[in-house]
């Protein structure tokens, strides 16, 4: 069906959740009340603010991520051609892993890849 | 004897008989959208049921079996219990992300369903870099958790989006590595001439233990980026109460559910694709006689048996496996999967290089 697929999914996925939604709103009744409207936090109050700094133990390994992602998207196009290209696509693809693996052994050395 | 292939050609040629080609695209093209939601709407009854009943299994107990016959209108029900809930947006919260998360983690499950072949000559779109696009496509998912997680003001909910952020793009990697294993094999990205390339035996049986252990870790890979347990961190029952979903209620948090369930399907039908051969029977080299009767199954038949054995296996996982702790789900990843899955995708080439492959 081509491309077309793509608007004709969206679509589908929009036409699909908002009936679904609006289907619900009609047939229930809303009612609110200040206990109702709170953060579900198991009957505990909120402590300070939730829109804050968070410590995430792996910020470093969103970097690392990058990285290897980028490798993935080089190895797409390598990957379709290395029958026709032959022994020189695997000793690239060696050369290419090497430096990438040191730069990961690297961070693993300098404790990239511990938890914080 | 039926098929999708010859069904959706005499819709076509019907259509263009009686009306005119503009009107054909438009009429066609709502069929699909149709044809889609239905699909949707089927799966995610059958998959939520099909859960409740292997988790009855596994644990010896019977599971749903009072409404309609043998349990089989449980999760209707539950849809309708859902349905006549109030789908409420927390005070706090920031509305208009919160109310758009579903829609997005809706629209990316459904993009998901473009490139996939249920029959033989039955797929929505054949495109030239169908296995490029599924991954970048099912990437987009952790768009709408992030924005769930963010948007619900609660601090579970932040902490749930966080660990599966962290959890979705670190097993891409090993994911897309598996992945790239079967593209080296076959030398092609289109998910059709993949399954063609198999149609002298399935790539798990051709190539070796290298693609045994790509598909292992193939598999271990798209559990934990659908965030299902044993790496369902994201929505810890016991630590985070339901994580980047806590504070979804009625048909929001029904969109999610659904969303999920469709996701263990798509990846599991790219699974059967790649590894399995997606719609292609069963067939041994030149076994002429044998592939001759494998042929007499239909195509679909084949397609879903594999997906749902797949969705069956990470189903068992979930009843079998602990939950791991965040560090050790990371360290899984980077320390054991993103190396071996590396060194496999060289021995891979080589065995390509060298024709080691039947």
């Amino acid at each position: 069906m081509g491309a077309s697929s793509m608007i004709i999914l969206i679509f589908a996925a929009l036409t699909f959740s908002s009936i679904a939604i609006l289907v619900s709103k009609i047939v229930t009744k809303a009612t609110s009340n200040p206990q109702k409207g709170q953060p579900y936090e198991c009957g505990i109050p909120t402590k300070g603010k939730t829109w804050t700094q968070l410590n995430v133990g792996y910020y470093l390994f969103a970097l690392i991520f990058l990285i290897f992602d980028v490798e993935l998207v080089f190895l797409f196009p390598w990957a379709v051609v290395v029958k026709k290209v032959g022994w020189m696509a695997l000793v690239e693809i060696v050369i290419f892993f090497f430096i990438l693996f040191m730069g990961f052994l690297y961070a693993h050395k300098k404790g990239a890849l511990k938890w914080v | 004897m039926w098929s999708f292939s010859k069904i959706s050609k005499l819709i076509d040629s019907w259509l263009s008989v009686n009306f005119s080609s503009t009107w054909t695209m438009v009429i066609e093209m709502v069929i699909a959208g149709i044809a889609v939601i239905t699909l949707f709407a089927l799966l995610g009854l059958v998959l939520v049921l099909m859960e409740r009943r292997v988790a009855a299994w596994i644990q010896i107990r019977l599971g749903p079996n009072r409404v309609g016959p043998g349990g089989m209108l449980q999760s209707l029900a539950d849809t309708l219990k859902l349905l006549v809930k109030e789908g409420m947006t927390p005070d706090g919260a920031d509305k208009f992300l919160f109310n758009l998360a579903p829609f997005i983690a809706m629209i990316v499950a459904m993009l998901l369903m473009a490139p996939i072949a249920f029959a033989s000559n039955f797929q929505l779109w054949d495109l030239n870099i169908g296995v490029l696009y599924v991954t970048a496509i099912s990437s987009l998912m952790v768009i709408s958790i992030l924005m769930a997680g963010w948007a619900s003001n609660n601090k579970y909910s932040l902490m749930g989006a966080m660990r599966s952020g962290a959890q979705i793009v670190s097993y891409e990697l090993s994911a897309g590595l598996s992945i790239m294993s079967i593209v080296v094999l076959s030398g092609s990205l289109n998910l059709n001439e993949i399954i063609q390339s198999q149609a002298d035996g399935w790539w798990l049986f051709k190539g070796h233990i290298p693609v045994v252990i790509a598909f292992i870790i193939f598999i271990i890979a798209v559990t934990a980026e659908t965030n299902r347990a044993p790496f369902d961190l994201a929505e810890a029952e016991s630590e985070l109460t339901a994580g980047f979903h806590t504070e979804y209620s009625g048909m929001k948090f029904a969109l999610f559910f659904l969303a999920e369930y469709i996701n263990v399907f798509i990846v599991c039908a790219i699974g059967a694709t790649l590894f399995l051969g997606g719609w292609m029977p069963f067939h041994i080299g030149h076994w002429q006689a044998f592939n001759h009767v494998m042929d007499f199954i239909p195509s679909s038949i084949w397609f879903f048996g594999k997906t749902f054995f797949l969705i069956f296996l990470i189903m068992w996982f979930r009843w079998t496996f602990p939950r791991l702790r965040i560090d050790q789900l990371l360290d899984l990843e980077w320390k054991y999967l993103l190396p071996i899955s590396m060194f496999n995708i060289l021995l891979i080439t080589l065995m390509a290089i060298l024709g080691w492959h039947f």
